[in-house]
This record gives structure tokens, C-alpha cells and sequence, in this order.
């Protein structure tokens, strides 16, 4: 199964100490400078939905984003273009970059807004090359885990469906049971 | 392209209606040849936009970044259409006809907005969704799993005939005399693709509407407009009917409707639809876009010969059996109810609870049934709620749902007994805001969000507008909560600024210095009465103090209204001149730029504000305080005028915009040429040869729409006015001020200091 589109989400730590809103400033500056890989565009604010994407900072080949969707807040990437490599190398960019991005708004906003550094989700932003269903889970998560454990080195991540809806889109939560470094 | 693009083709292979399906690998097709450079760019950009692919901002691949405009680092590809880059973000427009939607529908609108947008689906003051930030090679398969679920974005953009809106409240409505839903849809079928359509230079706007006195249809604001009536027929039975209206529109300067017929058997109408489409397709502007909406062929030829011409045109039509077979059994159809007719319950002290039934929910003219409206903010919904949405639809009705163009949703056939605990399941996913159709309901186009025409932040202010009064919603005196605001990024009207209480459209100024986001504040619009009258702009003030204006004219309004008197009465009654002397204090005491930068920026965008790229000016050296002097005055005449007109003083209302024509006109030449006289032979003249032969007031959008309103108001001189020409003529001259306000800016842009915009 080929995982492509791939959207990592790093949970804050705790609750939100911070107003999302200060982040619009930071996303601005960062499409300005073009300071991340890609295209960056534009930035969304949508703070009035609630549990929303909250705020995008819109990209061509990728989005990035402090995102509220299920109530929980997380930095956020989402790969919009196709990547070649193993699925492995896949997960590795999206965690990477969603890293990048989370060391990023740590030290813009320091001692106010961590990143957790146990918990973060992935998930396939594409329905048709992987159906949010028990199989998909069982057909990748053998793949999930040894990714995981040449990531971390150590075992003990504990894998979960993100969503049990199987109109959702395919992903897991992962929580380690030792912190991880946020990817580099 | 997606990896995944001929996997959704294949597993929707068979799923998508023929001829929809065909018209997606076409276009998909068109889009390969467009990337090899094989079709012109102006025709793949005119085949996008029929396909409801559209441009948003920055798609020029330029960006103002607060301090500089800077080129965005796209990959060099063909473009999209003249100056459209391939890889920018785009917008997609759905067509929902008469906003009716099912479960699966809003499903699949959700996985479209994670999966290819922002996670948002936007529903438009037309009834339609937008999906935002979409990058062009995903739109086939986009349009291909909307036609699986019987969903097309054909003709959503471009020059055709856009979505077919009508009453959401159709079918359960009291007043309506039959239920036009079934007309509405037909029409939209019968049009999609119709050969008398492909000729029109502009768009076209149809809406369908259950009675006169209420604005559910809006049908007066529309290119073409159908009211439903019953008459006797010959047999004595009561035989259906419509009013049909033509020429409507608000964009620039608004226009109502006028009567095509008074009555048309239902049977006529789609062979009377489509004479008035052959006669716009024929005889319609083609080359100004500017003129090309058919209210101006109406204004053109009056709409006696209009109407001998499309009657005469009718008469010539070939017979076209879907004119009757589309109809057929059509008063059969009838949405009806999934559980029984039941009582409301007592609310059992759940203030929450009340308030909603109180704002959002309905009597139906079936007893023991209720509609429901779902408030959105800003028009927003996300995926997820959508999911949710469509659950609770599938549970409380017979699955249908319809978006209103107030930008939300109306639940309707929901058994009174069910009331509580619909609204235990919309809370539960945060869709239980009271205030639907309220003040608190701003309805907001996208503006600067994502519009390449924004000139100022709607949304923001939008947004900004409905947190502070939701915020006192509790305190808000009756008579105010029943406002309606709404607000456009700029003249366009997208968002309904003319047929609002209190309308806002943006525009900008020069302060300190520095471009400030301002919105000019419009009164006397009316949404009742289907839009039954617009309003006019009173003054611009900054964006920042617009919240402020609000509630000095909501506090002005409950202090000084007769009992019970509606507020568009109220400004009748007590004029514009005491409302605009109320907000003329915002326009003074502005803080410096040092002391308050947030007062020059927009609301939701951190940026210092700009209006763009624009180019460095030949002039220099002009006399600013002269020309702020003679502009002052160029609006004090449009006010002046609007107050004339208020009072029915025609022929005075009409001098005086033509005044400001002039008066405007003349700042600007002063800028060049200080004795300039008063003669308007001379000002007119001078304008031109410095201005317009020059190309320079030309508007990067509308050319020389605004120079030529000037050239034409000072040829007809001392005409003799009507309601309508001179409605026009103010609002022509209002938009000539907002131009010559641009040119000026334009002029004057030296290379900005770094933090000057
Ligand atoms: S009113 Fe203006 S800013 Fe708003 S959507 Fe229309 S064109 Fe764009």
C-alpha cells in the first residue's frame, strides 16, 4: 500500500497557552521570508469554526498549519504533492517537516507553547489509497512500527485508529513511552 | 495530478452520469493541453472558469508581504489564463441548485474540503459551496466524485447561467402559493449547457422566489427573477404561474428588476427563459464586459422593446419537448417528512434552548412541523461538522437539507416533538448558534481572504462585527437584533452590502501617509420585500472604527424610532444627514502610525495594508491639501444627492451627482494643471487628455467603466431624470470618487519608505 499525502500532526503539550491568533503574525513572516520548503502562499485564518484547521499557512506543495480539528490543538503538516521514495521515507518527511515547523513556533512564542514530545498522529490524506478500515490498520502497521522503532530506536510506541468513522480518512495516534527528539 | 486520480476514476466508472462524466475527461484532457502549450491561454482560462475553476488571490504570483510586493517563487509552467499561475491556489465553485443538498452530498463535500482544500467548505450568498486554495490538476477528480453524487461545478464561473437559487423556505412556506422548488431545479437542468446560453458576454443569474413581500428569492437583484402566482385559467381552475422579472443585479451600481410578465403559465416558463437567453445572446455587450450584464440591454432598449423582442423571439422558438417533459408530474413532488407531525415541549428552563427555538426555528405551514437554521459563522463549516451534519439529517428528515443565501443551512420537515433534541445534536457539534438572520448573522463575501478584487478584509470585519455583538447579544434591544449587516471586500456587492440595514463595501484612504482600510458605510438598502430597494454610501470611515459606527447607529436607532418602526423606515424617515453626522467623529483624530499600527492594517491581517501592486506614478509634487479639499467636497455633493433623491427631489438628486462627477474630476486635474477652470467642457476636456487618452485612471479590472460613467453623465447634461436614472447616476458618481481616490493613490506612490504601504 502506498502512503502518499501524508498529514503528521504533533500535539501541544497540555493546554494552549497561547492565543492562536498570535500565530497569523509568525505565518505571515514565514511566507515573506519563504522560510520553509516549497511554495508558501498565503495564510488562513479560521478561528471562527470551532474545533477547525485554525490557522493554515498555505503552500503549493504543502500546508502548515496550528490546528484545532477535534479539539485538539497540534502543529500540523500536509503534504499536497506525491513524493517519490518508500513509504518510510514518506513518514519521515512529513515528521520532519511537521518538526521543523514545531521547533519553529516553540521558539517564537519560548516557555508559552510545547510541542509534546510523546505524542503525535499521522494520517492519509486520501481515501482511495487507504480506507479509514480495520484492514488498512492491520496492512500498515507492521510498516508503522519498524519505521518507529529505527526512528526512535526502542520499542514500546503504542499504536491507535485515530478515528473509528469510516468516512474519516485513514490515520494513528502514536504515543511513546519514552520522548522522542522532535525529527530534525 | 494526485497519485490516486485513476484509482477514483475507476472505482467512480459508471457512477458519474455520462454526459457529466464525458465533459470531466475533457477537461481533463484540455488541462494536459494547456501544460504542453497547446491551447491559448484565454481559452483554457474561459473553459476553467465554465467549469467553476477560478482564480484567488496572489494567483498574479505577486504578494505584498507588509513592507513590499514580492514575486512568490512559483515553478515557470504555462499559465492558467493571462497572468494566472499554474501552480497558485485556486478556488472551485459548486453549483447546488436551489441549495438543496442530501447526506451523501455534504459527505463527500467534506472529504473534498480535507482532502484537496483547507479542511472549510464556504457556503456562498448563492446558495453554492466554495472550496478554496485548490491547485488546478486535482479539479478533475474533484468534479468527478461531485458527479457521482449528482453534484456538477458546470457554469458556476464565467459567462453562463450561474447557480439557480431560490426560497429555502420553498414548499413549507405560508405565503407561497405553490412550492417552486421542482421549477427552480428544472430550470437549472434545462439551461446547463443550452446553446441559446453560450453566446452571453456575461454571466447571468437566475432566482425563484414564493411570494413577493418576503426577500427569501431576492428575485428583484437578479438578471432573471420568478415569482410564483396562481390565476384562474380559462377552465375556472386555479392555473400556476409566474412574474418574471428581468435586469436586476447589484455588482457597481445596482439595478431592479423590471417586468417581463406579469403572468406566465408555468408551462411557458422554459421557452420564455430561453427567448430571453437567445435575445441576451444575440444582442448583449460582448466586447465591454463592463456593460454586457443584460440589466444593461434592458436599460439600453427599455424594456417595452425588450419585451416585444423576447415575446417576438419566443413565437420563433422550435418546439422542445423537455419545455413540458420536464415538468411533468412536477406537482407530485414534494419532500415531506420522515417522523409525525408532534407539539414543541416545554423547554424546561433551557434558556440555551429557547433562544435558539426563538431565532432559528420556524412554524411550517404543515402543522406539527418546524424548519431549523443552522447559523454559520461567516459561512463557514468544517469537515467534520459536515460528517455530523449529515448524520443528523439522515435522522430527523427524509435526508434533505438546503443552504440559504444569508450563507447557512435550513434544516426543514423536523416533527416539533424532535425540537429538543435536534438541538441537543447540533450543540453537541457546535452548530447550535442562536441569532440566525439576526444582526448577529453578518453575512461576509471573501474579500482580501482569498478574492483578487478585495480591497478590503470583509471576512475579518465580518467576523470581528459578529464576536462583538454576539458577545451583547443578550443586552441588544429587539428592534436591533433584527438587523441585517452585510459586508463586500469592494463595490462588487458579493456580499449584499445594497440590500442590507447596514451595508459596508471597502474601499481605501490615505492617512498620515499610509493606506487605511476603510468601509464605506451604505443605508436604506432593504432585503424584504424580495431586495425591494437598495441603499446608498453615506461616508467612508477606517475599518478599525466600523464596529464603533455600528453600535452608534444602532444606539441612535432605538433611541429615536417610532414604536415599532422598522429601520429602514427609520432612515427614511429621519433622513441620512443626522447618521452621518453621528460617524463623521471617526473620521477624525487619528492616531499616528507610531502610536497605533494596528490602525493600519486590516482586521485578520497582521500586514501593514496595501491595496497592491501599484505602479510609480508620473506626478509629483502635487498639492495634497487642495485636492483633499475639492475630494471633501466630491462626497458632500454624492451624500447631498442621496438625500434628494430621498426626498424625491429628482432633478436636484441628479445635478448634484453630477456635480461630484465634476467636482472629483477636477481634484484630480488640479494635480496637473492648477487653473483649471470650473467649465465643465474644460474639466471634462483636461480629464481626458491627461487621464483617460493616457490609460492612466484606467481600473486594473474594469478599464475605463468609471471614466466613461463620467463621459456619459456630462453628455446628458441637463436630462430629465427618473427614480432609476438617477439612483444610477449616484451610484455611478460615488464609484467615480473611489476611482479617482485609486488614481491618485496610484500617482502618487513614490518607492515606499519600508514601512509605508
Ligand atoms: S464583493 Fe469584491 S471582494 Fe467581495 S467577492 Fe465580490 S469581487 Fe471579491
Amino acid at each position: 500500500m502506498e502512503l502518499q499525502y501524508l498529514v503528521a500532526k504533533i500535539y501541544v503539550d497540555g493546554d494552549l497557552r497561547i492565543d492562536p491568533v498570535s500565530v497569523v503574525n509568525v505565518f505571515h513572516r514565514l511566507v515573506a521570508q519563504q522560510a520553509l520548503p516549497g511554495v508558501l502562499v498565503d495564510v488562513a485564518e479560521l478561528l471562527h469554526v470551532p474545533a477547525g484547521p485554525g490557522v493554515v499557512l498555505v503552500g503549493v506543495e504543502a500546508d502548515y498549519a496550528l490546528d484545532h480539528t477535534s479539539h485538539h490543538w497540534g502543529v500540523l503538516y500536509r503534504r499536497k504533492a506525491p513524493l517519490a521514495g518508500t513509504n518510510a521515507d514518506r513518514i519521515r518527511q512529513a515528521l520532519q517537516a511537521a518538526g521543523q515547523i514545531a521547533r519553529l513556533l516553540e521558539a517564537e512564542f519560548p516557555g508559552q507553547l510545547t510541542f509534546s514530545r510523546t505524542d503525535f498522529s499521522l494520517t492519509v490524506n486520501d481515501r482511495v489509497l487507504a480506507a479509514n478500515t480495520p484492514a488498512t490498520f492491520a496492512a500498515t502497521r507492521p510498516e508503522l512500527e519498524a519505521y518507529l522503532q529505527g526512528w526512535l530506536g526502542r520499542a514500546g510506541s503504542t499504536l491507535a485508529l485515530l478515528e473509528s468513522d469510516p468516512r474519516q480518512r485513514f490515520g494513528v495516534r502514536v504515543q511513546t513511552a519514552v520522548p522522542f527528539d522532535l525529527p530534525a | 495530478m494526485k497519485t490516486s486520480d485513476k484509482l477514483w476514476k475507476d472505482l467512480l466508472n459508471g457512477k458519474v452520469p455520462e454526459q457529466l462524466g464525458q465533459e470531466v475527461d475533457q477537461f481533463e484532457t484540455e488541462i494536459g493541453l494547456r501544460k504542453q502549450g497547446k491551447i491559448e491561454e484565454k481559452v483554457f482560462a474561459e473553459t476553467r472558469l465554465r467549469r467553476g475553476a477560478y482564480g484567488q488571490r496572489y494567483d498574479n504570483g505577486q504578494r505584498y508581504d507588509g513592507t513590499e510586493s514580492r514575486k512568490l517563487p512559483f515553478a515557470d509552467k504555462p499559465t492558467k489564463g493571462p497572468g494566472t499561475v499554474w501552480d497558485a491556489p485556486g478556488m472551485l465553485r459548486i453549483k447546488v441548485p436551489f441549495g438543496g443538498l442530501n447526506p451523501r452530498q455534504l459527505e463527500v463535500m467534506a472529504e473534498l474540503a480535507e482532502e484537496y482544500s483547507d479542511g472549510i467548505a464556504h457556503v456562498t450568498t448563492r446558495q453554492d459551496f466554495q472550496l478554496h486554495f485548490i491547485h488546478i490538476e486535482n479539479t478533475p477528480t474533484i468534479m468527478r466524485r461531485l458527479a457521482a453524487v449528482g453534484i456538477t461545478t458546470r457554469e458556476a464561473c464565467g459567462n453562463a447561467v450561474r447557480n439557480v437559487t431560490a426560497c429555502p423556505l420553498a414548499g413549507v412556506c405560508h405565503d407561497e402559493p405553490f412550492d417552486v422548488t421542482p421549477y427552480s431545479k428544472a430550470l437549472a437542468w434545462f439551461l446547463m449547457g443550452h446553446p441559446d446560453t453560450m453566446e452571453f458576454g456575461r454571466k447571468f443569474k437566475p432566482a425563484f422566489s414564493g411570494c413577493a413581500q418576503h426577500a427569501c428569492g431576492l428575485v428583484q437583484m437578479h438578471d432573471i427573477g420568478y415569482t410564483a402566482l396562481v390565476r384562474p385559467g380559462a377552465d375556472g381552475k386555479l392555473q400556476r404561474g409566474f412574474k418574471i422579472v428581468v435586469g436586476g443585479g447589484l455588482g457597481p451600481v445596482p439595478r431592479q428588476a423590471r417586468i417581463l410578465t406579469e403572468f406566465a403559465p408555468v408551462e411557458e416558463m422554459l421557452p420564455l427563459t430561453q427567448a430571453v437567453c437567445r435575445v441576451f445572446g444575440k444582442h448583449g455587450e460582448k466586447k465591454n464586459r463592463n456593460g454586457a450584464r443584460i440589466k444593461f440591454l434592458v436599460d439600453k432598449w427599455g424594456i417595452e422593446k425588450f419585451r416585444e423582442e423576447v415575446f417576438a423571439t419566443r413565437k420563433e422558438l422550435r418546439e422542445d419537448p423537455r419545455w413540458l417533459g420536464m415538468l411533468q408530474d412536477i406537482e407530485k413532488e414534494e419532500e415531506g417528512p420522515l417522523h409525525p407531525p408532534g407539539q414543541l415541549p416545554a423547554f424546561g428552563g433551557n434558556d440555551r434552548l429557547y433562544e435558539w427555538v426563538k431565532g432559528n426555528v420556524r412554524d411550517q405551514r404543515q402543522a406539527g412541523y418546524v424548519t431549523a437554521a443552522i447559523n454559520l459563522p461567516l459561512g463557514d463549516i468544517t469537515a467534520d461538522q459536515l460528517r455530523s451534519l449529515a448524520d443528523i439529517v439522515a435522522k430527523y428528515t427524509r435526508g434533505t437539507i438546503r443552504t440559504t443565501v444569508e450563507q447557512n443551512f435550513l434544516i426543514r420537515w423536523i416533527s416539533k416533538t424532535d425540537v429538543p433534541a435536534l438541538f441537543a445534536d447540533l450543540d453537541r457539534v457546535e452548530l447550535a448558534a442562536p441569532g440566525a438572520t439576526s444582526i448577529v448573522d453578518v453575512t461576509s463575501c471573501p474579500g482580501t481572504d482569498t478574492c483578487k478584487l478585495g480591497i478590503s478584509s470583509s471576512r475579518g470585519l465580518g467576523g470581528e462585527l459578529r464576536n462583538q455583538l454576539v458577545a451583547k447579544s443578550y443586552q441588544l434591544d429587539e428592534a436591533v437584533k433584527g438587523l441585517h449587516i452585510k459586508v463586500s471586500g469592494c463595490f462588487n456587492s458579493c456580499g449584499g452590502h445594497y440590500v442590507s440595514d447596514l451595508g459596508f463595501y471597502g474601499v481605501s484612504r490615505t492617512i498620515n501617509g499610509y493606506k487605511v482600510p476603510h468601509f464605506q458605510v451604505l443605508l436604506g438598502g432593504e432585503w424584504e420585500h424580495n431586495a425591494g430597494s437598495y441603499g446608498l454610501p453615506i461616508i467612508a470611515i477606517p475599518s478599525k472604527r466600523v464596529p464603533a459606527a455600528v453600535d452608534f447607529v444602532t444606539e441612535f436607532y432605538v433611541k429615536n424610532r417610532l414604536k415599532d418602526e422598522r429601520f429602514h423606515a427609520f432612515v427614511k424617515r429621519v433622513g441620512k444627514g443626522p447618521v452621518r453626522a453621528l460617524l463623521e467623529p471617526l473620521n477624525q483624530n487619528f492616531p499616528t502610525h507610531e502610536a497605533d499600527p494596528g490602525f493600519y492594517s486590516d482586521w485578520g491581517d497582521p500586514r501593514q495594508y496595501s491595496i497592491g501592486d501599484i505602479g510609480i506614478g508620473e506626478c509629483a509634487g502635487e498639492v495634497v491639501s487642495r485636492y483633499q479639499f475639492e475630494m471633501t467636497a466630491a462626497e458632500r455633493l454624492v451624500f447631498e444627492a442621496g438625500q434628494h433623491l430621498d426626498q424625491d427631489r429628482l432633478q436636484a438628486a441628479g445635478e448634484t451627482a453630477y456635480a461630484a462627477f465634476l467636482r472629483a474630476a477636477k481634484a484630480l486635474v488640479q494635480i496637473q494643471f492648477d487653473d483649471v477652470s470650473n467649465d465643465p467642457d474644460e474639466i471634462v476636456a483636461e480629464f481626458k487628455e491627461r487621464f483617460f487618452d493616457t490609460q492612466v485612471f484606467f481600473d486594473p479590472f474594469v478599464g475605463p467603466k468609471f471614466a466613461n460613467d463620467f463621459f456619459a453623465a456630462h453628455a446628458v447634461r441637463g436630462e430629465k431624470f427618473t427614480a432609476d436614472t438617477t439612483h444610477h447616476r449616484i451610484a455611478e458618481a460615488q464609484l467615480f470618487i473611489e476611482a479617482v481616490h485609486n488614481c491618485y493613490n496610484k500617482l502618487r506612490s513614490a518607492p515606499a519608505p519600508a514601512t509605508k504601504a
